[in-house]
């Protein structure tokens, strides 16, 4: 008896420190691992300003999420943030159109090198990047309202009589929740209408495409517009979760890059699968696991914190599972693009 | 191989009367100041511009390894500390041993073995079985370094076994440069070896990976130089200000030229550093030129522009571009290891990959790519607009407020935030030239 509680009492925790963080962060790298994913796929260069549009679409929800709660507007037991997200991806959207616009179609029309277009994104990062600072400054912003826990480690440890809890934060749930939607909702978008088809034809082959008649700049307008709305839903997400701050959201590039990269840039299911892959894969090699190495082998008494590195580490990890994937198998775990 | 214009050297002057006009304008000590880390931006961007303007690789891991300079700059030229020594130094030597032993043997294991199961399941065994041994060698002699005195050691200190007298020039300083060369150009041959021959934009983002867990590595790793608790006091190779004011000598000669002594000696002291900087740049500048200009250079840059042909030309294009990988990283770790002697410290918490890795892009596409005199011309003048765009954009703000209530929010707002002008000029600075100017100032001849 005394064993099996210990085991469950394991369970509880590796539930409340690894695998519900995982799960949350993982549905944010997936979401902007998609929108790095789709412009590869697309426009067929790596775009090293995805964490700073993340970190505008978070600002301008942040913006209007301030406004309407000056408003005295909230959803309940949902943050306010949920409201505002659809006027932050209209005006990421417009922002993301404006410099394809100004920038990017000309180096299109071109057919620049993808490596140039790569260094064109470093300098709309550079503008982005002094756009949110000079916006929103380079603080900690708060902006999460609503209710902050599904079940805390007391309720749970109460209900269950286990000396272990498990604590759901709300917006754990409604990470995992909006990224389900939008994940659905995209693949459907991109399997069963015309225009999804047409944008997928497009990155197939993309003078097959030009020949049946599909307009390359209106594919390009819808995939900015998309990933407008990916980069938005997961910065806000993110900065739900944690907290604003723009200079996280730049350090996020590494991780997203590595989760694109792993599954195969230019696969969503990839991009998806390399999200949850990295998050998980962070958060086990960086938890201290002296607390479950207790409950599973009470007999063993380790000196140290059994945390296989610092979580100061973290990147490391990414650049780890990277490295061995680009070792072993260039393309990806799912057969993504290798132009 | 034309190496000048009269255009190119009429912006050379042009940046020159730049300098001299802050000088006059602002003060001497300023402007040599943007001397000085223009010499130092200038050597770097050297350094990118061989890995990207030759051979056209995409290194965006700058940052990483000028930290690592700035690293090698400290363990050469800081004095040993005895203690953590004696405490668990060669505990730490013995891990580090250990862990590259396993590592090798595991690279071993994977070149020599057949294909199959066996193969993978020994070598993952063995990395695993490696780590472990290697934490538990390497735990205890940390936790025993970091505990001597951490408030003002804590960690191994350097090599500099007969440090000069406080207050006085230690040439052993230069010394380090080169080490600290070495050290960057060791992690470029790593991340080369496994990064390059894969696509250009892999390549990129395994050096920006590589840059932050060198960053993080000197965040954390207390015993090797005080993580964020910062490394102070770096000896330096030139005269300090103050014994410079308490000679009777100095102090007599500058009040001959009606100069107060005070300002004459950090005046002094800069412009020994801008005499040492110049001389390195300089140095660097001429083997680049002829480097270029020798067969290995015309090799480089068919490499570049074709890499199929080059290759069925019977050249190792992989070869050549691990080769200018390391080149290239060594110089930025040289530039990491001047400005760290420069500065007198290392502070980990300082290294932002946009000041240190996007800006010295930006100096290199200004300046024009495949053109070494270009990216000392870019190095210089971006440099000094950083420097000079947070001063201008509070001036600019100044005038678009000045109509405002005070008080206003969005005055405060405006006025708060001008200093964060710089990064959108630079972005817009980086975006006008690629578009306009794509060649840059000093095109490639």
């Amino acid at each position: 008896m005394e064993r099996s509680l210990d085991l469950l009492n394991a369970l509880v925790a590796l539930a409340n420190f690894v695998i519900v963080p995982a799960v949350a962060y993982g549905s944010q790298l997936a979401l902007g691992a998609l929108g790095v994913t789709l412009i590869y796929g697309i426009l067929r260069f790596s775009n090293f300003a995805h964490g700073d549009t993340m970190a505008f679409g978070a600002m301008a929800t942040i913006l209007v999420t301030w406004w309407l709660q000056s408003l005295g507007v909230s959803l309940g037991p949902l943050p306010t943030a949920l409201l505002a997200l659809p006027f932050g991806i209209a005006a990421t959207a417009l922002l993301l159109l404006a410099t394809d616009r100004m920038v990017y179609r000309f180096y299109r029309e071109q057919k620049a090198a993808p490596v140039i277009l790569v260094i064109v994104s470093m300098g709309i990062m550079f503008i982005m990047n002094g756009l949110v600072r000079f916006i929103i400054g380079v603080d900690d912003q708060r902006f999460a309202d609503g209710a902050r826990f599904l079940i805390t480690a007391r309720d749970f440890r109460d209900m269950t009589g286990l000396q272990e809890g498990l604590a759901i934060k709300a917006t754990t749930v409604l990470t995992v929740v909006v990224a389900v939607i939008v994940v659905a909702a995209l693949f459907w978008f991109l399997n069963k209408t015309r225009t999804g088809k047409s944008m997928r034809a497009f990155s197939d082959n993309e003078d097959l495409a030009l020949l049946s008649g599909i307009n390359p700049e209106r594919v390009v307008a819808i995939t900015w517009i998309i990933v407008a709305g990916l980069a938005t839903i997961a910065g806000t997400l993110y900065g739900l979760d944690k907290s604003f701050k723009p200079f996280t959201y730049f350090q996020l590039l590494l991780p997203i890059f590595a989760a694109a990269i792993v599954g195969g840039l230019g696969n969503p299911v990839g991009a998806i699968a390399g999200g949850f892959l990295i998050a998980f894969s962070e958060v086990t090699i960086t938890y201290a696991w002296k607390k479950i190495a207790g409950y599973v082998l009470p007999a063993w008494e380790p000196d140290g914190l059994v945390q296989l590195l610092s979580t100061d580490y973290k990147f490391a990890v990414s650049f780890v599972i990277l490295i061995i994937v680009l070792l072993f198998r260039p393309t990806g775990l799912f057969r993504g693009k290798s132009v | 191989m034309k190496s000048l214009t009269s255009r190119d050297i009429a912006m050379f002057i042009g940046l020159v009367a730049l300098v001299i006009l802050t000088g006059m304008i602002q003060s001497w000590n300023v402007a040599l100041g943007i001397v000085n880390m223009g010499l130092i931006s200038a050597i770097m961007a050297l350094g990118v511009n061989m890995q990207w303007g030759y051979a056209g690789l995409f290194n965006v891991g700058v940052m990483g390894f000028v930290a690592l300079g700035g690293l090698g700059a400290v363990i050469v030229s800081m004095p040993p500390v005895g203690e953590a020594w004696s405490a668990g130094g060669g505990r730490i030597v013995a891990a580090l041993a250990i862990g590259a032993a396993v590592i090798a043997a595991a690279v071993l294991v994977w070149s020599r073995m057949g294909k199959g199961t066996l193969r993978a399941v020994l070598m993952i065994a063995l990395l695993v079985a490696g780590f472990f041994v290697y934490r538990a060698v390497f735990d205890p002699a940390v936790a025993a370094v970091e505990a001597v005195n951490p408030a003002i050691s804590g960690n191994l200190g350097g090599l500099n076994f007969f440090p000069s007298a406080a207050n006085t020039a230690d040439f052993w300083v230069l010394v380090s440069w080169p080490v600290g060369a070495v050290l960057a150009a060791g992690a470029a041959w790593l991340v080369g070896k496994t990064a390059l021959g894969l696509r250009s934009d892999y390549l990129a983002i395994a050096t920006l990976g590589i840059a932050e867990i060198i960053i993080a590595m000197m965040k954390n790793e207390d015993w090797l130089a005080r993580g964020v608790k910062n490394v102070i006091g770096v000896p330096r190779p030139v005269p300090y200000e103050i014994s410079l004011q308490n000679d009777p000598g100095f102090v007599e000669r500058v009040n001959g030229f009606g100069v107060d002594p005070v300002t004459a000696s950090s005046i002094a002291v800069k412009l020994c550093y801008t005499g040492l900087f110049l001389a390195v740049l300089l140095g660097l500048l001429w083997l680049a030129q002829s480097a270029l200009a020798s067969p290995w250079g015309r090799m480089m840059r068919a490499i570049r522009d074709n890499e199929v042909s080059a290759e069925a030309m019977g050249k190792d294009v992989k070869g050549r571009h691990l080769q200018i990988f390391i080149l290239g990283s060594a110089v930025c770790g040289l530039a990491g290891a001047m400005m760290t002697t420069l500065d007198g410290q290392l502070t980990p918490a300082s290294y932002q990959p946009l000041r240190f890795t996007f800006l010295v892009w930006v100096m290199v596409i200004v300046g024009g790519s495949g053109n070494n005199f270009g990216a000392v011309l870019g190095g210089f003048l971006i440099w000094y607009l950083w420097v000079m765009v947070e001063p201008l954009g509070q001036l600019l703000i100044g005038g678009i407020t000045a109509g405002m209530t005070d008080g206003y929010w969005l005055k405060e707002h405006l006025l708060e935030s001008a200093a964060h002008m710089r990064l959108l000029t630079m972005g817009l600075i980086l975006l006008l030239v690629l578009r306009f100017s794509p060649r840059g100032l000093i095109p490639e001849r």
